[in-house]
This record gives structure tokens, sequence and C-alpha cells, in this order.
């Protein structure tokens, strides 16, 4: 088999609104992506997903333990990707709770080595450290590959181009900025790993002679 | 094909009385439960076990004998036990003791429990789970097998010269199946030993059943069983019918809707479309179960769940006779429709004494410290 040279990135968005800036950070981040795999002779497969479409049957999981064929669609969709870019709105300190319950509902394992580019919203800068310290833990205990340049968009953000972000580098600074910065480490990391096999567990069980040899 | 019914023994609240049966009437309706199931005609009677409120099906091998003494012909079966946290030296025994009280009516099926705290209560750790299902039933396997057993494993007080009494009947032990909903670990585990699997499926797409049905198959092959279409497979299933499909739908959903296991998710219309569950007319039930075997092929064992979610006994009867009489005799035949001669029928206690070449008496007879008397091995009480 050659290896391909197209990538699939899923881009999940948790927004609740419509419009909603989340989405349009999503948007953001998925287009710069495009062009950045493009620089690289990299195809990429984008696939999108508005978690609030799946809000009902994200809580109907919970209590009935299995996915809905729309949000096992969804789910296979983020899981046999080789890349991953996902972004929340912050509420009250943290990712929203429709953003975690997506990823409660995803296999333990099923993000491991994934590269993940985190982004997130929220009314003002203040919240920005969310992305530290609440989004990069959860990946990180997902055992997924999170880009060190995390993008934070405030409400301020969509308007100038030139505040200050902080990094040290000096003007023009701002959100494309960043958005540049965290989608080239991105592109870095999943352009050079072969496309990521999915995990499927009934293709190769483990042989029980060695599930009785482990005991 | 075998037809029967399955209960996990709950005791929830009637939401449309407000009543909760006692856990004696729950006890007590159990039995008459897989009494009316022989009556009508079905092959097979299964109880779950559970140690832990709200379930009344702990102890499966008492309930199981008190309606083997009042039956002639059902099969007694478990759905499951749990191989993790009981004993396999009990498991062995009781039912070893059940099959000879029962003159063979009885198989078990092996399942792991899914409720952490019921681990510790009996010593265990969940996240054991696969590792005691795979080395207690290991040595299960062995003390029906083998007449002298020496063992040493992880999880259990070794065993030197150990006999677990009584041995099989016939010398022949309970035909065994291996539940599991999601782990390709536990199919493996019983197409390893050419045992049946059995899939739940009442709380998962069939698409999902189908994968684990499939794995069990190829290795099924694999492990050099025979031919994938000949592994033995049993699913689950759950129904409820009126002859007006509009009446059963309005009579269900009250149930449904508050259920303890699947109420205030998914609506009844979405779970009835993403899951076995069928709630309408006896006609729809057989048309959507004969269906099954498009997707699982040709099996041998369907099991329906009937008394739950607070179901009163007197309706709960009534659907076991809907069941019997109107939907599996038509969908016995519909079953046998198409099905090819080389396809097994699920083990019995008679077919398993045939394909041994008959049964024998495998009584041990130990040695007798007082009178110095050195009993023969089961070879000579042939």
């Amino acid at each position: 088999m050659t290896t391909s040279t197209t990538r699939r990135v899923a881009v999940v968005s948790a927004g609740l609104r419509q419009p909603s800036s989340t989405r349009l950070l999503a948007d953001r981040l998925a287009e710069a992506a495009g062009r950045q795999f493009a620089a690289r002779d990299v195809d990429v497969d984008l696939r999108v997903i508005e978690l609030r479409e799946y809000a009902h049957d994200l809580t109907n999981h919970l209590l009935s333990g299995f996915p809905s064929p729309t949000l096992g669609a969804a789910i296979e969709a983020v899981t046999t990707s080789d890349g991953l870019i996902a972004v929340s709105p912050i509420f009250t300190a943290s990712y929203s709770g429709l953003f975690k319950t997506f990823f409660d509902v995803v296999e333990a394992d099923a993000l491991e080595g994934m590269p993940v580019l985190l982004g997130a919203t929220g009314g003002t800068e203040r919240h920005s450290l969310a992305l530290e310290h609440a989004m990069r833990p959860l990946f990180t205990y997902l055992h997924a590959i999170v880009v060190p340049t995390a993008v934070y968009a405030a409400t301020a953000d969509w308007g100038a181009e030139t505040g200050g972000d902080g990094d040290g580098a000096g003007a023009p600074t701002g959100l494309t900025r960043r958005i540049e910065r965290g989608v080239r480490e991105f592109a870095d990391l999943v352009a050079v790993r072969p496309p990521r096999q999915a995990a499927d567990p009934f293709a190769v069980p483990t042989p029980f002679e060695q599930l009785l040899a482990e005991n | 094909m075998q037809f029967g019914i399955f209960t996990v023994g709950d005791v929830t609240t009637d939401p449309t009385t407000g009543r909760t049966p006692t856990e004696h009437e729950r006890i007590k309706a159990t039995v008459a439960i897989a009494k009316k199931a022989e009556e009508v005609g079905l092959d097979v009677f299964a109880t779950g076990e559970h140690h832990n409120p709200p379930f009344i099906a702990s102890g499966p091998t008492t309930t199981l004998a008190y309606i083997g003494a009042q039956t002639e012909r059902i099969i007694l079966s478990t759905a499951t036990t749990l191989i993790t946290t009981t004993d396999p030296v009990l498991i062995a025994e009781n039912y070893a003791k059940l099959q000879h009280l029962t003159d063979g009516r009885v198989d078990l099926m092996m399942g792991r429990g899914n409720t952490g705290p019921v681990y510790p209560w009996f010593g265990k750790d969940i996240r054991d789970g696969i590792a005691l299902a795979v080395e207690n039933y290991a040595l299960l396997h062995r003390l029906w097998r083998e007449d002298v057993v020496d063992w040493q494993g992880r999880f259990r007080t070794p065993l030197q010269g150990f006999t677990s009494v009584p041995r099989p009947l016939d010398g022949v032990p309970p035909f065994v199946w291996h539940g599991s909903i999601r782990s390709p670990e536990i199919a493996e585990q019983a197409a390893y030993y050419g045992d049946g699997f059995f899939h739940n499926n009442i709380f998962w797409p069939m698409s999902h059943t189908k994968q684990m049905v499939a794995l069990y198959r190829r290795r099924f092959e694999h492990y050099g069983h025979g031919a994938a279409d000949t592994a033995i497979v049993g699913l689950g299933g759950q129904v409820f019918m009126r002859p007006n499909s509009q009446d059963a739908v309005r009579e269900f959903r009250p149930y449904f809707d508050v259920a303890p296991v699947y109420g205030h998710g998914p609506s009844l219309e979405e779970f009835t479309e993403q899951t076995p569950l069928t709630v309408g007319s006896p006609q729809q039930v057989i048309d959507r179960y004969a269906a099954m075997r498009d997707d699982v092929g040709h099996y041998q064992r369907q099991l329906f769940l009937m008394d739950h979610a607070g179901l009163p006994l007197d309706i709960v009867l009534e659907q076991i006779e809907i069941l019997g009489t109107e939907v599996v005799p038509v969908l016995r035949r519909e079953m046998a429709t198409g099905r090819p001669a080389h396809i097994p029928d699920a083990p019995t206690h008679a077919s398993l004494v045939e394909a041994a070449g008959g049964g024998r008496d495998t009584t041990v007879h130990a040695v007798d410290d007082v009178t110095g008397r050195v009993a023969d091995a089961a070879e000579a009480s042939r």
C-alpha cells in the first residue's frame, strides 16, 4: 500500500448559538489548516462536526449507553481522523458541558497519538488560560498530542488585529497571527505522520492463548 | 432453533399505578413466569444473577432448582452467571448439582456483571473483569472435565488434588454460552472453547451486534471447531404486543418512558428504530425477528425480555401467552425456511451425550481412610 497524501482532519465546534463565534473560529482554523496542508503538498479531507446538532443524541447516549446512528457517524469521523481541531466556548472557567460530553462518549483510547489543535472563545481575554488549565489537560489525559499554541479568541479579537498577545514577538500580533502559528504547528505534526490507522477491536482480537497467558 | 425468555429480576415500580411489588412477589412471579413459558411451548427460561437492589436474582441455582421441580421440559439457563465474582468451584458444584436434579435441563450463560461496587463485595476489582472471566472460566472448564484438579492462579486459593462433586451428569458438562455486549475478548473466549456466544442485543443497534457475532464466528472457525456458519449464536430481544399496534404503543409507553435502564433518554420511537425493541402487533414482531438472521446468519437461540420496567405479572403472563402461541410458532417456521442442513441446533444435554458416544456414570469414589478401601476412578464405574 502506498502512503496516501490525503489527511483527514476533524473539526469539532461546541458553540451553542447560530451564528456562533466558536464556529467562526473553528472555520478560521480549518481554512488556515487547508492552506498549510496545501503548502506541504498534502490534500486534506475536512469533516466539520457542530456539536449543537448532537446535543439531544449526546444526552441519550449518556442514558442509554449507545449512540444514535448520526452521533455514531460523528464519533467515527473524529476517531478515524489523522488530526483534530477542537474548539469550545469557555463557560464558568472551563470548556462547555456539551464539549465535555462529546469527548466523554468517545472511547478512552480513540484519540491516542492524534495531533490536536485547541481553540476557545470567550467574552473577555481573561478567560484565555482555560485553554491551558482545562482543555489541554483533557486531551493530555486522552493521550492526544496537543500542539503548543492554542488559539483563544475574545470578543475584542474579532476587531483590531494589532492587539498584543504577550508572545514578545512584537507587532503585528493578534488573532490571525496566533491562528497561523497554531495551524502551522498542527500541520507539521499531521503531515509528517502516516495516515492514522484507527484501532478496530473486531479486526484482530487478542488471541485467547495470549489472554490466558497474561493471567 | 430455541426460543425462550430471560429475566433480570428487577423490582420496579409500576409507573401507571405507583405500586412497587415486594421482593417476595417478584420471586414468586419469576416462578410463575417460568412455568408459563413452559406451558406455552417455549424452549428456554433464563434468569440473571445480581447481588444488589433493586434485583431479586441472587441465588440462581435455588430459583432454577425450584422451577425445575415444577416443570418437565423447559431448559433452565442463566442470563448471566457471574463468572467474575463467583468462585468457579462453587459454580462447578452448584450447576452440576442442578444438572443432576433436573435430568440435564441446564445450561449456563457466563457474564461479567457491570456494577463496580459488586466486585469488592466479593473481594474482586472490576478492573480485573476480563482477567477474572478468563481465569475463572479456564478453571471451571477443567473442574467439569477432569476428576482431579491441581491448579494455581491469580485470583483464587490454589487447589491440590481437588475433585468437584457431583461430577457432571452422564459425564457431560452443561453447555455454556458466553454473553457479552461489547468485549471482543469474550467473543474470542467463546470461540476458543467452541462454546456458544450470546449477544444480549437489546440495548444496541444491530450494526454493533453484527460485528460481535461476526468476530465470534470467524474465530470459532480459526480455532478449528467448524465452519463459521456452524458456530452457536444466541440473541436477546424485547417486545410488547397487542393485536393493534397503536394499543401496544399506548400501553407500553409509560413503562418505557421511566424505565430505570432506558427511560428519560431516546424516545420510544427512536429506541424501537435503533434497537431490537419492538412494540406493536405479533406480526410486526415476527417480521422484525425473522429478519435478524439476515444480520447475524442462521442462529440457534432467541431469548426475549418480557418482565421488566414495572410491568405487572398479569400483563407479563399475557405477553408470554401471545409470544408462545402467536409469535414463536410462526417464527419457528420462518427460521427453518432456507436454513441449510449443516447448520446445527443449539446443543442440549441429549445431543451432547450422543456426541460423547453415550452417557456414563462418572462418580468419583474417594479413598476411605477408615476402611482403607481405594475406589477406582471414573472409567471403572462405567
